[in-house]
């Protein structure tokens, strides 16, 4: 075992769980609220906090480990795909904006559903969204285990399955103790180690490439695919390329773990500031880090798998030690983006079904143990499935988030600002959301040369509208 | 409600920068990268020794959205209180 690239990891833990551990005050010592508390940092983020734990939240296992990956394979097509992801770091802020936060605390909403119990008033709506939320960020995170799961094994030398255990054990004890809280301030440990982590080491790679002008050159005689738009086999056509912007750029307004982040700051000045920090946090992060993956192919070529690349690279152009800092910043990627996922299942399960249709009057002890215990069994769960990993990391990742995203989009986007939206609108959405992507996904994936996620997000935006208009005389419009 | 429809109407008008803002990042992206970088490779030109095409759409652009941010937040977003009762923080 490497031990100097073992200690930095090891040290970098024992820093989480001190976090953990100084959050879990904040549960134990508040008596307002525990859900507000567990489920949402108490509505107190500031800015730095709240832009730090989006821009960790979404730069997830696909992007970190699977992007740089594939960015060593592409070229600068895939860099210039990457960069989409750009616009989450304002759009998402600015489009649910500060409506959503004053709706959301008219509601007492703590998570994305209780917006949507709020604004539509129907079981149905909160039922059908909380399946889809299990159910899909369930998949979701059982490929971010696995990520995180390789990634300790590559540098450890461990088995598989010790591996497994160890990112399973320690997710698992911050996120059970500290809630959301704990979370969003690991978030913002994790996305500092990324931002230094990652350009620390894109510095490194430029400096053993020889400078930017000869990794290029060497590129472009390897093969000249690999510095145009159009990735190596020329195959990453513009139209593909673009459609990314809905999955990974402005379709990520729909994402749960996302949206629930736009709820939980404390004021419109906290919002402003993530809004500038988060836009320059997750273009310098995104850039950074799929250059590394690009410029690593002339220094080590002929790797095979993808997900191999970023230790690989690191451990080669870095001294032991600092790779081990380094690559931490992965690990945290993997880290927070499980994280957040793991408290808003565990959200969807104790506050949306269970307080809202099973027991609405259970006893504040009793709505504290289940959150614990709920969290600590979908975490068993999770790990369970992750024993047998699939395949393709990336691409198990964005099937789920695609889904969510086809789902929630509109009855999130066009319940804040469309007065005449309504529950049978929502409903007929989500379900055409759902449903048609699985369908495209199966039988016409990539129609029209775009990414599956943009025809179900088109059909779910025609349901709502049509339907809602259709129904209009059902429905008194709240004013 | 009065005061309500004025900050509904502050947060709507943010909302449309925000699409505005996406609209803006998509054809600057979208035209660099495709405009200039559909040529040949052997034609290319360099800038800080990446590729012209994704030098101006991935890192200038980049940077030109960092600064577009900077300006519409300092200069048209307005602080709303967020309470009912107006700004009351614990």
């Amino acid at each position: 075992m490497n031990w100097s690239v073992v200690i930095p990891l090891i040290l970098f833990l024992l820093l989480i769980f001190v976090i953990g551990f100084w959050a879990s005050k904040h549960i134990r010592t508040t008596n307002a609220s525990f859900l507000s508390e567990y489920f949402l940092g108490g509505r107190q983020l500031g800015g730095l906090i709240l832009a730090m734990t989006m821009i960790a939240t979404y730069g997830s296992a696909s992007s970190f480990i699977g992007g740089p990956g594939v960015a060593y394979t592409e070229g600068l097509g895939w860099v210039l795909l990457a960069m989409s992801q750009v616009v989450t770091g304002y759009f998402v802020l600015m489009v649910l904006g500060k409506k959503f936060a004053i709706m959301s605390r008219r509601y007492k909403a703590v998570t994305l559903i209780d917006f949507l119990k709020g604004r539509y008033q129907s079981k149905w709506v909160v039922l059908v969204s909380a399946f889809s939320i299990i159910i899909f960020l369930f998949s979701a995170m059982a490929a971010q285990w696995v990520g995180g799961a390789r990634l300790i094994e590559s540098l450890t030398g461990l088995s598989y399955i010790s591996a497994l255990f160890i990112f399973a054990l320690s997710v698992l004890v911050y996120v059970i103790l500290g809630g959301f809280r704990a979370v969003a301030l690991t978030d913002t440990v994790q996305g500092i180690v990324m931002l230094f982590g990652t350009l620390i080491l894109l510095i490194a790679t430029i400096a053993a490439g020889g400078g930017i002008d000869n990794i290029m050159a060497d590129l472009q005689a390897e093969n000249p695919n690999l510095i145009t738009p159009y990735g190596a086999e020329g195959t990453l056509s513009a139209s593909y390329v673009s459609s990314f912007w809905i999955l990974v750029g402005v379709g990520v307004v729909g994402l749960p773990h996302v949206t629930v982040r736009a709820m939980s700051y404390k004021n419109s000045k906290a919002m402003h500031r993530a809004l500038i920090i988060g836009t320059v946090v997750v273009g310098f992060i995104m850039l950074n880090m799929h250059l590394i993956g690009v410029f690593a192919r002339p220094i080590l070529p002929g790797i095979e798998v993808g997900d191999k690349v970023m230790p690989l690279i690191a451990l080669e152009v870095l001294p032991a030690w600092l790779a081990g800092v380094v690559l931490a910043a992965p690990m945290a990627a993997i880290m927070s983006t499980v994280d957040s996922l793991l408290l808003v299942v565990s959200s969807a399960v104790v506050k949306d079904v269970y307080l809202n249709y099973i027991e609405p009057k259970a006893t504040h002890e009793k709505v504290k143990k289940l959150s614990f215990s709920i969290t600590a069994i979908l975490g068993i769960l999770v790990f369970l499935m992750a024993l047998d990993p699939p395949e393709l990391l990336i691409w198990l990742n964005l099937f789920a988030f695609g889904g969510l995203e086809a789902a929630f989009i509109w009855p999130v986007v066009l319940g804040l600002y469309w007065k005449k939206g309504n529950k049978y609108g929502a409903l007929a959405s989500m379900l055409i959301g759902i449903l048609s992507y699985i369908i495209f996904h199966l039988y016409l994936p990539n129609l029209f040369d775009m990414h599956t996620v943009v025809m179900p997000v088109l059909l779910s935006l025609i349901g709502y509208v049509v339907v809602s208009i259709a129904s209009s005389s059902r429905v008194t419009v709240p004013e | 409600m009065s005061e309500d429809k004025h900050w509904f109407r502050i947060a709507h008008r943010e909302a449309w920068i925000g699409v505005g803002l996406a609209v803006f990042n998509f054809i600057w992206w979208f035209g660099f990268a495709y405009g200039l970088g559909g040529a040949s490779p052997s034609s290319y030109d360099y800038i800080f020794g990446l590729p012209a095409w994704f030098f101006f759409s991935c890192v200038l652009g980049f940077i030109i959205m960092v600064v577009l941010v900077l300006l519409v937040v300092k200069f048209w977003f307005i602080e709303v209180p967020f309470e009912e009762e107006g700004g009351d923080e614990s």
